[in-house]
């Protein structure tokens, strides 16, 4: 037996020791846990899009608008804003969000160094936490790997307001059968407090954050 | 199963290094100001919330209940971390951490590692123990890099760095990184250690990260955090190396619901940090090939033999409860002289080093009921402050010099005094007579000699009046011609 594994028996009946007999079993235990927190949302439609706008905008994020038809239009205008010509996208993003006149390249097998070259990144996400000003990303098609929003300076995440969730409880419903895939929650651009508690935005993630909310 | 290395970094005592720290009026503004900052923060997220204390009551509940179960739980997400590809390691205590640690890291011929912002590994010491291996652990939380930079140690859980402020973090960052004209702006702080730390990101094979939560049902690991360094050492080395804590497990991924709702607001006041990421093991196409946890005991099981004092492994290490106190808003983290600071510190501390070091922690409290107040899982650490001064006292009397010590011997005349009348009035009696080359013309002590100067250092003591209370009333009974 080698030495984590006569760990392994020392921790766990160290435990079982101090622990003593239980009552319950666990199962039995975690469903009679207290959950009297708001599980379900309150809001209207418009009323949740509204308020994960002004979350966003206060986090230092843009916010845009457009009908599903025009996505291709919307996301042109908005690199346009921003000075963006090359980025990346993931594998399984529709074609019908990519507008032409830009230089796009499928991120999810380049190395690093050719992400970090790149200006910015497009990506759909699975959801949106509206209280949290969240964006859920996953690792699935037409989102693509971790890297793909981490590495270049820039994301622009499109999400259906179907999509978007009022309270982070209903999120976790919605992904309680992905949740063993890398998942990241993102709520505005990347910051810091660490110096005299004043945030500040863009530290090593990227440091500028766009979201295209389509109907 | 003794801890290997000392819980505290110099063995001194609380009450001797708050001297020092209180005389630091730059110290003591730092901590002043980032405190005060943090708690108005908190109160207005925490606030809007209107099941806050829903949310807490079901945190206390399911991290109670995770410890209750921890044998089972541990296993569950032993299970299924190894199903998903990840490679599960237990040490009992710091020593085997950091061998295991080091094992992996030689495995991989490492020279350098990336690490994530880790309590554990603070605890575990295990920048050191990689610095005596030849490994050069790279700090790239910006707080951390503060402190590394600096041969500093971190004087908060959250927020390390916080008894340092903008100048000093400017004079620092321009020594070691060659920038002498760096301004002391925080953008261009910020800026710099994201130069600094870039081509590291991009090019370390190996990163060490702690964990928030680990999820026994699915055997997902969370980190929770700001900048974006936690993502790069998650996502781009081949190989992550976690060390966790046992007391790390939450039963279901939706038990996280509630945590990811109650620490933000608890730790910077945010309705959400920037960026909490979860993986299950090791994703093909995503992310490192290799993924190895470390479930580190270092005492924690025989904390849970302690009924009264297991509230202790509920915490989330939010450290609102230090940002709440008002002995660390007077001294800061230092005078805690270990890793842990603040309230939950004068309660972990100690039992982690099985109350053979820190013993002056629990003792380092107005008992004002502050941090339990503002705890998001409820650990009532007043409570657990009294319990553990009645275990050091208790275990004091054991020994001789306990026994017959000056304390032990007041206590015990104290206790004859309150159970027989005849006694206390007495003594009070005495007292008053005895007291009268100590009062001075206003009427107060400022001097008591022995364990009594412990209070008169810092406070003067009324004197005892001419008449105490029962005297005043009986008198006033005859007066009145009832006795």
């Amino acid at each position: 037996m080698n030495e984590t594994q006569s760990s392994r028996i020392t921790i766990l009946s160290a435990i079982s020791h101090s622990l003593g007999e239980r009552k319950q079993s666990p199962n039995a235990g975690w469903q009679s846990l207290p959950r009297n927190y708001r599980r379900v949302g309150v809001l209207t439609h418009d009323q949740r899009l509204q308020l994960l706008e002004e979350r966003l905008t206060e986090y230092g994020a843009g916010v845009h608008h457009c009908v599903q038809a025009e996505i291709a239009l919307s996301v042109a205008r908005i690199l346009h804003l921003r000075g963006k010509q090359i980025l990346a996208i993931p594998v399984g993003l529709s074609a019908a969000y990519i507008p032409l006149g830009f230089d796009f390249v499928e991120g999810d097998l380049i190395s690093f160094a050719a992400l970090e070259k790149l200006e910015g990144a497009i990506s759909n996400a699975s959801l949106a936490i509206a209280e949290t000003g969240t964006i859920l990303l996953q690792t699935l098609p037409g989102q693509g790997p971790r890297k793909l929003s981490l590495i270049p300076d820039y994301i622009l995440a499109i999400v259906r307001t179907c999509d978007v969730v009022e309270s982070v409880p209903e999120a976790f419903d919605r992904i309680l059968n992905t949740a063993t895939l890398p998942t990241t929650f993102i709520s505005g651009p990347s910051a810091t407090a660490d110096i005299e508690m004043t945030r500040i935005q863009g530290v090593h993630g990227p440091r500028s954050l766009d979201v295209l909310l389509t109907e | 199963m003794t801890p290997s290395v000392d819980t505290t970094w110099t063995g001194r005592s609380f009450p001797s290094v708050a001297r020092e720290m209180l005389a630091n009026s730059q110290l003591r503004r730092n901590v002043r100001n980032a405190t005060n900052l943090i708690q108005s923060k908190r109160e207005r997220v925490v606030r809007e919330m209107s099941d806050w204390e829903q949310l807490r009551e079901a945190g206390a509940a399911l991290r109670a209940h995770a410890l209750e179960h921890l044998d089972y739980y541990l296993t569950e997400f032993e299970e299924a971390c190894i199903r998903s590809g990840g490679r599960v390691h237990w040490a009992v205590d710091s020593a085997e951490a950091q061998r295991i640690v080091l094992r992996l890291l030689r495995e991989k011929d490492a020279l350098e590692v990336i690490k994530i912002k880790s309590m554990t590994s603070e605890e575990i010491d295990l920048n050191s123990t990689l610095d005596g291996a030849g490994i050069s652990a790279i700090e790239t939380d910006l707080a951390e890099l503060i402190i590394q930079l600096g041969e500093d140690r971190p004087s908060h859980i959250v927020v390390p760095a916080l008894h340092k402020n903008r100048q000093q973090i400017r004079e620092l960052f321009a020594r070691k990184m060659n920038l002498p004209d760096l301004s002391d702006a925080p953008e261009e702080l910020a800026a710099a250690a994201r130069r600094y730390l870039r081509e590291k990101f991009l090019s370390v094979p190996v990163a060490i990260c702690g964990a928030n939560f680990l999820i026994a049902e699915n055997g997902a690991a969370c980190i929770v955090e700001s900048e974006g360094n936690g993502r790069m050492c998650l996502t781009l080395p081949r190989t992550l190396i976690a060390i966790a804590g046992i007391d790390k497990i939450i039963p279901r991924f939706q038990d996280l619901e509630v945590m990811l709702q109650t620490l933000p607001r608890s730790a910077t006041g945010e309705r959400m940090n920037p960026y909490n990421s979860l993986w299950t093991g090791v994703h093909q196409g995503d992310g490192p090939e290799e993924f190895h946890i470390v479930l580190l005991d270092n005492g924690r099981s025989r904390i849970l033999a302690d009924i009264e004092a297991r509230p202790t492994l509920q915490c989330i290490r939010c450290a609102a409860c230090v940002n709440a106190c008002p002995v660390y808003h007077q001294t800061g983290g230092h005078a805690y002289d270990s890793v842990y600071s603040g309230p939950i510190g004068a309660i972990l501390t100690p039992q982690l080093a099985e109350m053979e070091e820190g013993r002056s922690l629990p003792f380092a409290s107005t008992l004002c009921g502050a941090c339990y107040e503002v705890c998001p899982v409820k650990i009532n650490i007043p409570e657990v402050l009294i319990h553990l001064r009645s275990r050091i006292v208790q275990g004091d009397v054991g020994t001789l010099g306990g026994a017959f010590g000056v304390w032990n011997l007041g206590m015990q005349a104290a206790r004859l005094a309150f159970e027989f009348t005849v006694l206390f009035t007495s003594g009070q009696k005495l007292a008053r007579v005895g007291q009268e080359v100590l009062v001075s013309k206003d009427g107060f002590i400022g001097w008591l000699p022995s364990i009594g100067a412990g209070w008169t250092k810092t406070r003067d003591l009324p004197s005892i009046p001419a008449q105490t209370f029962r005297e005043w009333w009986v008198e006033r009974l005859k007066a009145r011609g009832r006795v």
